[in-house]
C-alpha cells in the first residue's frame, strides 16, 4: 500500500469524526423515514389483538385499512378510573400502564348504541417476563369472551404456549364472578383439571412443565379485574 | 481477474463446506440457538445476517487502506452497527410480525463474531468484489447451518413447517408425540453436534 496515509493523531480523530457523522446521518435518515410505517404497524398489531379478542376478526387476512376502519365502526374506547368514573381528557389508546395505573382504558364493542362487550388489556409478570395480553368480557361483565397474550417471553414449547388457541380457548365461556357476585378470577390450575373438581366454571388446565407462568397469569388477571370492578359494579347496577 | 472467476467462486463455496462458520469454526452459536425453533424466522434471520455481513465487508473493504490501524475495530464495529440498525429498522417497518419474534436477536448481529471476523480477517486485506463475495459465502454458509437446524427442530419439536402441519393427525391418534426437547435450546445444540459431526466427516476435518 504504497498511498498509506500518515498516521496523525489528528487523521485518527478526523476519521474518527468522519465515520460517526456518516452513519448519524444514515441512522436519522432511515428512522425518520420509516417511523410513519413503524408506528402504523405497532397501532395495527394493538388493534388487531383487541378486535380479535372480541370476536371481531379471526385472522391476518385483512389489511391494515379495512382493519382500521372495522376498530373505528365497531370499538367505542374511552377510560375509567379506580373508582369506577369515566375519565373524559385521556384516551384509551394512549395510556401507558406503567405511568398512568390509576387510568384503566376499556375498549368496548358497540352494535348499535348497545355495549356488547367489554375488552381490558392486562399485563403482569409470569416467569420469566411481563406478559401482555387482553381479556374480554360478555355483556354480562361475568363470562369471558375472548383472552389474548401477544407479548411475552415465556419458554417456547411451555410458557409460551399461552399465545396458542388450545390455550386461550379454554378460557372462554368462563366465568369470573361467583355465586355471591364477588369476583374469583380465572385459575390456570397445576396439570389438567378433574372432571370431578369444584368450581369449573373459574378454572381451566394448566400447561405442564409451565405452572409457574399460570401462576403468573391468575395473579395478574385477578389483579386487573379487581381494579375494573368498581366500574363493572356501576354497570351492572344500571343494567339489572 | 474476471468477476465470476474460479478463483471468485471459491470466495463464495469455501464457506459453505470446507470453512463453514459455524460448522468448522464454531462462530456464531449464540443466534443459531436462538432462532432456529422455527423455520420462517431462520430464514428471516439468515437474510438479514448475509445481508449485514455483505455490506459490512465491502463498506470495510472500501476504506481499509485509510482507517488508522489503532482504531479499526472500533470504526469496524461501528459500520456494522449501523447495518444492523438499518435492517432492524427495516423488518420493523416491513415485516413486523417477524421482527417481535426476532426480537433482540437481530441486534444482537452486531456482537455475532462472523461478521466482525470476516471484517477483520478478510475485509481489510482485500479489494471490495472478493470481500463481497466472501460475506455472501459466509452469510450462505452460516444460513445452510441455521434452516437445516430449524427445519429440524420445527418439524420435529412442533410438527410443522414453516407454520403448516405436515405430521398428519393420523400419526398422533396413534401415539406420536412433538418432541419437546426440541422447542428448547438444548434440542438445538444436539441437532447442531450431530450437523457439526457429518460436516466434519464428509471434510475430514480435524479439531486441533
Amino acid at each position: 500500500m504504497a498511498n498509506k496515509p500518515r498516521i496523525t493523531k489528528a487523521y485518527t480523530l478526523g476519521f474518527a469524526a468522519a465515520v460517526t457523522m456518516v452513519c448519524s446521518i444514515l441512522l436519522a435518515s432511515a428512522a425518520t423515514l420509516l417511523k410513519d410505517k413503524q408506528t402504523q404497524n405497532v397501532e395495527l398489531d394493538i388493534k388487531y389483538n383487541i378486535l380479535s379478542v372480541l370476536g371481531l376478526v379471526h385472522s391476518h387476512d385483512m389489511g391494515p385499512d379495512e382493519l382500521f376502519k372495522l376498530y373505528d365502526e365497531k370499538v367505542k374506547s374511552f377510560v375509567v378510573d379506580l373508582q369506577g368514573n369515566q375519565v373524559s381528557d385521556a384516551k384509551a389508546e394512549d395510556i401507558d400502564p406503567r405511568k398512568q395505573p390509576n387510568l384503566l382504558p376499556v375498549f368496548a364493542k358497540q352494535e348499535g348504541a348497545e355495549i356488547t362487550a367489554y375488552c381490558l388489556p392486562t399485563q403482569g409478570k409470569a416467569l420469566w417476563s411481563t406478559v401482555k395480553g387482553y381479556i374480554a368480557l360478555e355483556k354480562d361483565l361475568n363470562t369471558v369472551k375472548g383472552i389474548t397474550f401477544y407479548s411475552h417471553g415465556e419458554t417456547p414449547g411451555l410458557g409460551g404456549e399461552i399465545e396458542k388457541e388450545w390455550f386461550t380457548e379454554m378460557f372462554k365461556g368462563k366465568k369470573i364472578l361467583n355465586a355471591q357476585g364477588d369476583i374469583v378470577s380465572i385459575e390456570v390450575v397445576k396439570g389438567k383439571l378433574r372432571p370431578d373438581e369444584k368450581d369449573l366454571e373459574h378454572k381451566v388446565d394448566g400447561i405442564s412443565g409451565a405452572t409457574l407462568t399460570g401462576n403468573g397469569l391468575n395473579q395478574f388477571i385477578k389483579a386487573t379485574l379487581e381494579k375494573y370492578e368498581p366500574y363493572f359494579n356501576s354497570v351492572r347496577e344500571v343494567t339489572s | 481477474m474476471s468477476l465470476l472467476s474460479k478463483k471468485s467462486m471459491g470466495f463464495v463455496k469455501d464457506p459453505l463446506m470446507d470453512n463453514n462458520p459455524i460448522a468448522t469454526q464454531v462462530l456464531g452459536i449464540c443466534s443459531a440457538l436462538a432462532v432456529t425453533v422455527q423455520l420462517q424466522t431462520a430464514i428471516v434471520m439468515s437474510v438479514a445476517v448475509i445481508t449485514v455481513l455483505a455490506f459490512s465487508n465491502v463498506l470495510i473493504s472500501l476504506i481499509r487502506n485509510a482507517v488508522p490501524s489503532n482504531i479499526r475495530i472500533i470504526v469496524q464495529l461501528a459500520i456494522i452497527a449501523t447495518l444492523v440498525i438499518l435492517v432492524d429498522q427495516v423488518l420493523k417497518a416491513y415485516l413486523y410480525d417477524i421482527s417481535k419474534q426476532l426480537s433482540v436477536f437481530v441486534g444482537l448481529i452486531i456482537t455475532n463474531c462472523i461478521v466482525l471476523g470476516r471484517a477483520e480477517a478478510f475485509a481489510l486485506q482485500n479489494k471490495p468484489w472478493p470481500s463481497f463475495l466472501d460475506g455472501i459465502g459466509n452469510g450462505l454458509g452460516y444460513s445452510m447451518i441455521l434452516i437445516t437446524v430449524a427445519f429440524g427442530r420445527e418439524l420435529l419439536g412442533s410438527g410443522t413447517l414453516f407454520g403448516f402441519h405436515v405430521i398428519p393427525e393420523a400419526a398422533y391418534a396413534a401415539g406420536y408425540q412433538n418432541m419437546g426437547l426440541m422447542v428448547l435450546a438444548p434440542g438445538a445444540f444436539i441437532l447442531l453436534g450431530l450437523i457439526i459431526w457429518v460436516q466434519r466427516t464428509i471434510t475430514g476435518t480435524v479439531a486441533d
